[in-house]
């Protein structure tokens, strides 16, 4: 009965699979839920989600899913309003304070309240039915005391599942927003190899006995390095004009790479709108790099990351001296260059500060077909830091 | 179903529902419970809370950021052993005098259903939980040097922390039962307080109440208190006798809610603000 739930919650995002729907299904035969829709949307939560980067999304699918059940006491409202009209066909049996009672209520503004109520019910339904109930088959006036019941129920304790889920608390932790440095440095260590160098630390095994044996039985330590990260990188990144608005971003970007202890050697640099010939140390664009020679200085092996939203006008792309800059009097367009980097660098990526909705018909398709491109959220870059991992050799026009 | 032991919290540890079901669920599921949250939320102390529910004792591994799996099962000293072989002490012909247990292994071993806290997982290398899955998993592994087989008696109830700033391996996530510790509403913390400061004057705790959420919800700070600096907080003000607190320049002992420089500066920064914007 939960199954559609589960698919419900895979379309939001949450990976949920057999293993979870199994866990909850032994959970729910447990009784763990306690029968109530609030104990099941805690069970589910602990079990199907496991990152608070999904809480959100699972409120949200649990809503969808389950924000119906909470409010189908229709029947039970039917007997409630029928017994309604009733009481004000009999109108001339109430007592002058009951009329003015009933005259005071409004139909509508009654099944509001009601409503209202069962979604504020603190407690289970079997329990909820029974204080409805009670107003149900009670003396007209209690009417009145229901309406009243409607503010106790509102008051303090703990909400319903479908409230909590409602509130959607957990929406700053979800994590297909943009994100912060420590984020990011958390993604970016997932780049990342090793090789043995440095101090012998490591107890190496294999050349103890070898030597120890050599050595007639007398003992001979031998000691090796512990492996360490082996990884260099460089980020190039697009600064300036249409990068304005993203300038707070970009600058936490570069604070979480600079933390980054785990790579060997990381080397940052900066463009505008795109790269020709040259990149630029500074943001200032002063102490220029020829790409010629760090592609000389830094070999294939480098993982290249380049930021920016490759967001121009189609010749600074496509033409011969088409940059922008006059300073920057390039013989080869600007895509010519990009091209020549993606090959010398095989494994590269490109983050996109634009969202992927907009990377249709415009520069940006121009240069996906050179560049591997990943938007920078926390998702996309933690898939750009896996691309990179695997080093793969990819050949593209 | 019978059988189901219900967390409740302790007397001086309180919970809310979700806490309360992701513990059920763990025990009765006999997975690992993955507990997150801001630092000082009171993850560590969860542990302790289930292993006093529980009546059991308490294993506990604190991981650092050299800690490797195989360390949590165990170590076989074999420098140690080379040199009393060199030197003739010892009893060098059993290996299974060099090898120890380290905690997981402990916890299998251990007759009754202890509880294992793996704290501060994040800590270590991004690889360390995928190399415990296994383990984790089968609840059992294999010395290889002595070809024993250490099988849990009893699954240990694992509970694994971890600050809420690291991605955790998917595959790892899968097999645990999560739970994501809010920072305490107003009325819940109130009653945290209640708990470790009784009897403490309802005025004075209000009003360090609020001072404290002003403070926690100031911009720009690096660090905001959590639950364990208000409650070291009043129980600093307790011990000094202060009597009323008030939100400024002067705040009694602000070093034990901030604790960084740079948010000293913003707390100033901010109290001052208002004046300097309207001049």
């Amino acid at each position: 009965m939960f199954i559609p739930f589960i698919y419900k919650l895979r379309q939001h995002g949450v990976p949920v699979g057999t293993q979870e729907a199994i866990a909850l299904a032994r959970a729910m035969v447990m009784g763990l839920h306690d029968s109530s829709l609030d104990g099941f949307y805690y069970t589910a939560r602990a079990l199907l989600v496991h990152n608070e980067g999904h809480l959100d999304a699972f409120d949200q699918a649990f809503l969808s899913e389950y924000r119906g059940i909470e409010g189908k006491h229709v029947q039970l409202k039917q007997e409630l309003m029928d017994w309604l009209k009733d009481a004000k066909l009999r109108f001339e049996e109430l007592s002058a304070e009951e009329k003015a009672l009933v005259e005071s209520l409004d139909l509508e503004e009654l099944k509001r309240l009601f409503e209202e109520r069962m979604n504020e019910q603190k407690e289970r339904h079997d329990r909820g039915n029974k204080w409805v109930g009670t107003a149900g088959t009670s003396k007209f006036g209690r009417a009145g005391q229901a309406n009243e019941g409607v503010r106790v129920g509102g008051a303090g304790g703990n909400r319903s599942a479908v409230q909590v889920a409602d509130a959607r608390k957990y929406r700053p932790y979800r994590s297909d927003l943009t994100l912060d440095v420590r984020q990011m440095e958390m993604a970016l260590r997932r780049l990342r190899m090793f090789n043995r160098e440095g101090a012998d630390e490591e107890l190496d095994l294999e050349a103890t006995i070898d030597a120890t044996a050599k050595n007639v039985g007398e003992l001979e330590v031998v000691t090796q390095p512990q492996s360490r990260p082996n990884t260099r990188v460089i980020l190039m990144m697009d600064v300036g004009g249409s990068m304005d608005p993203y300038v707070e971003m970009m600058s936490r970007l570069f604070s979480a790479t600079k933390k980054a202890t785990h790579w060997k050697e990381l080397r940052t640099y900066y463009f505008h709108n795109c790269i020709y010939g040259r990149v630029y140390k500074t943001e200032r664009f002063d102490d220029p790099v020829w790409v010629q020679d760090l592609m000389h200085e830094c070999g294939g092996h480098y993982k290249l990351i380049v930021v920016g939203d490759a967001l121009m006008a189609p010749y600074e792309l496509m033409r011969q001296g088409g940059a922008l800059s006059l300073n920057d009097n390039n013989a080869l367009p600007g895509i010519a260059w990009l091209l020549m980097m993606q090959q010398h660098w095989k494994s590269s990526v490109w983050l996109n500060t634009e969202p992927p909705a907009y990377w249709e018909g415009n520069t940006i398709a121009a240069v996906r077909q050179v560049f591997e491109m990943f938007p920078l959220t926390l998702e996309g870059l933690t898939q750009s830091m896996q691309y990179l991992n695997r080093g793969k050799q990819h050949t593209r026009k | 179903m019978e059988s189901l032991t219900r967390f409740k919290g302790t007397p001086s540890y309180l919970t809310n529902e979700a806490l309360e079901t992701a513990v059920d669920c763990a025990l009765a599921l006999q997975k690992p419970l993955l507990v997150r949250g801001e630092p000082g939320t009171g993850k560590t102390l969860l542990a302790e809370a289930v292993t006093e529910a529980l009546g059991t004792e308490l294993i506990t591994w604190h991981v650092k950021s050299t800690t490797r799996a195989q360390e949590g099962l165990y170590t076989y000293d074999t420098v140690q052993r080379l040199y009393d072989s060199r030197f003739g002490d010892g009893d060098v012909k059993n290996i299974r005098h060099y090898i120890k247990l380290g905690p997981l292994g402990r916890a299998f071993a251990a007759e009754k259903r202890v509880v294992l806290l793996i704290d501060e997982v994040d800590k270590a290398d991004i690889e360390f939980p995928n190399d415990l899955l296994h383990e984790l998993d089968r609840m059992r592994f294999r010395i290889v040097e002595t070809n024993d087989e250490v099988v849990a008696k009893q699954r240990p109830v694992v509970i694994i922390t971890s600050n809420a700033e690291k991605e955790l391996p998917d595959a790892f996530l899968r097999r645990c039962v999560f739970h994501f510790i809010d920072f305490p509403e107003k009325d819940l913390m109130q009653r945290i307080v209640e708990v470790h400061h009784p009897k403490l004057d309802a005025s004075l705790v209000e009003q360090a109440m609020d001072a404290f959420y002003k403070i926690r919800n100031m911009q720009r700070l690096r660090k905001r208190p959590s639950t364990s600096e208000l409650v070291d907080w009043i129980h600093m003000l307790k011990t000094m006798g202060v009597k009323d607190v008030k939100l400024d320049k002067n705040l009694p002992f602000l070093g034990t809610l901030l604790k960084k420089e740079q948010d000293l500066v913003a707390y100033a920064d901010q109290l001052s603000g208002g004046a300097r914007w309207r001049s």
